[in-house]
């Protein structure tokens, strides 16, 4: 298990091997303060969408021709599927490896592109991006759903599946309520001040969040569908304590469908062993973990095909110049969802964004083995 | 070669010839039988190959294992028949088997 406590969220624990918790992405208690600062504009040679295995790599093939990047990621850490979907799996794929674990692999990964000092921007989405530049000469703004923008010259998306983005339970009328009274995360936890909480879900985002929010909202009731939980057994029996003392309740059931107005919940309908009832609450929080979207990226003027985007394979590039894409999310004539594929299509793109990033210099081919100006750049001559 | 139905939300059967020895969610991949996605791949780790799983089988199939039923926490709208089609070993007992797709995968 592997408990990840970083990037600005405090409650947010993800499971080994689990498409994990929780949609917790947005429990980020800074997040006002932080887009006041960051309304500035970050100017950069490259942003690329997505720190997975090919997102990372891209930095390396750049980083060897002197273009930055800038990674955006919708999780709170590098790495991708390979980090959130199958961290202690083995891979027997990568060329010169015989068996390494997805986490083995984006640790070395990282270890590989420190010498080019990316700066990874983790739990934002890329929301925009608007064309500043010509087909010759192309230049983009990209914004993220934190605030963030960026403006660069090449933008890679190596977005792989798509972004993860919390799963919906399986009511036909909760988009009217999301962002009003039923919530996928905790942003601010004022907004469960004195509410009725009813929390449904048995992982730590569930339990985390069921305890922190227990001092402060007026009753929180935790449902799930079983009586068993996958949290951490401390947060379980302390759930469990409150529970035993009355200071919350626990219902084993799921949810049947939501009652309220203009988006205003005022009982959520669980279906439990004892039959249908109303439970009155005015705040929903579903945790059913994670699911792989292609986004907005869908609404940037990109080819798609079957929701993944056409590139050429000489250069992976979209329709749009400037814009590449690299991974599992391209699709060309023989396209392998491979890594190595992956690998491949990072440093084939760099060679053209040079061409968009230096204009006036002539790229000489190098090897790392043979030639100092590489070597000096990855610090090692 | 074992023969297993799927059924879609809409109703429609499908029938598919399933090597014994690989799982359900590949015969139904190899089979391009919509509603199954698979995600991850087989890792039981996506909740993406969620099937119900006809009432007749159930308990011949055996009970879902912890790491499953962990998993099918993540599912969208899981019943007792809920099953990771993933872990469902295809071998010759369960020839005939009858599993449903659910409306979406998550």
């Amino acid at each position: 298990m592997l408990n990840y406590e970083g990037g600005g969220s405090l409650l947010l624990r993800l499971q080994g091997g689990k498409f994990a918790e929780d949609g917790s992405r947005a429990a980020r208690p800074c997040c006002a303060m932080e887009r006041d600062i960051m309304s500035e504009i970050i100017k950069t040679d490259v942003v690329i969408v997505g720190a997975g295995p090919t997102g990372l790599f891209a930095v390396f093939e750049l980083g060897l021709l002197d273009i930055k990047a800038h990674l955006i990621d919708i999780l709170p850490k590098p790495g991708g599927q390979c980090a959130e979907l199958y961290p202690e799996k083995p891979i027997y794929d990568i060329p010169g490896f015989p068996m390494v674990t997805g986490q083995g692999l984006v640790d070395n990964l990282l270890q590989q592109i420190e010498p080019f000092a990316p700066t990874f921007h983790y739990n934002e989405m890329v929301e925009g991006l608007d064309v500043l530049g010509t087909p010759e000469a192309p230049a983009f703004r990209v914004r993220t759903d934190g605030g963030k923008v960026f403006e660069a010259k090449v933008v890679i998306v190596a977005a792989g599946g798509g972004s993860f983005q919390p799963k919906r339970p399986p009511v036909a009328t909760i988009e009217a309520y999301e962002h009003k009274s039923v919530f996928y995360a905790v942003r601010k936890m004022e907004d469960f001040r004195d509410r009725t909480v009813l929390i449904v879900g048995g992982g730590d985002s569930a339990l985390d969040w069921t305890l922190n929010l227990h001092p402060i909202a007026k009753r929180v009731i935790l449902m799930h569908r079983r009586d068993d939980f996958r949290a951490a057994p401390h947060s379980v029996n302390a759930m469990r304590e409150l529970v035993a003392s009355k200071q919350m309740d626990l219902l084993i059931g799921q949810i049947a469908g939501l009652k309220g107005e203009d988006g205003q919940l005022s009982a959520v309908s669980v279906k439990t062993a004892d039959g249908v009832s109303d439970i009155a609450c005015d705040r929903l929080l579903p945790f059913f973990g994670l699911t792989m979207k292609l986004g907005p990226i869908a609404d940037w003027g990109l080819n798609l095909h079957e929701q993944l985007v056409p590139v050429d394979t000489e250069k992976f590039e979209t329709n749009a110049p400037g814009i590449f894409a690299i991974g599992d999310i391209n699709t060309y004539p023989g396209k392998l969802k491979l890594i190595l594929s992956g690998f491949h299509e990072a440093a084939l793109a760099a060679q053209k964004a040079h061409r968009y990033i230096y204009p006036e210099k002539k790229l000489h081919f190098q090897y790392t083995t043979s030639s100092t100006n590489l070597q000096k750049k990855l610090g090692v001559a | 070669m074992t023969k297993i139905t799927f059924i879609d939300a809409s109703g429609q059967s499908r029938t598919v010839d399933a090597e014994d020895g690989s799982t359900v969610m590949e015969a139904a991949l190899k089979n391009s039988i919509p509603g199954i996605e698979a995600e991850c791949g087989g890792a039981c780790a996506c909740a993406t190959c969620h099937v119900y799983v006809d009432d007749a089988w159930v308990e011949k199939l055996g009970k879902a294992e912890q790491m499953e039923e962990d998993m099918l926490d993540f599912a969208f709208d899981v019943r007792p028949n809920s099953r990771l089609s993933c872990q469902i070993k295809v071998r010759a007992e369960i020839d005939g088997l009858t599993v449903s797709t659910p409306e979406k995968q998550g």
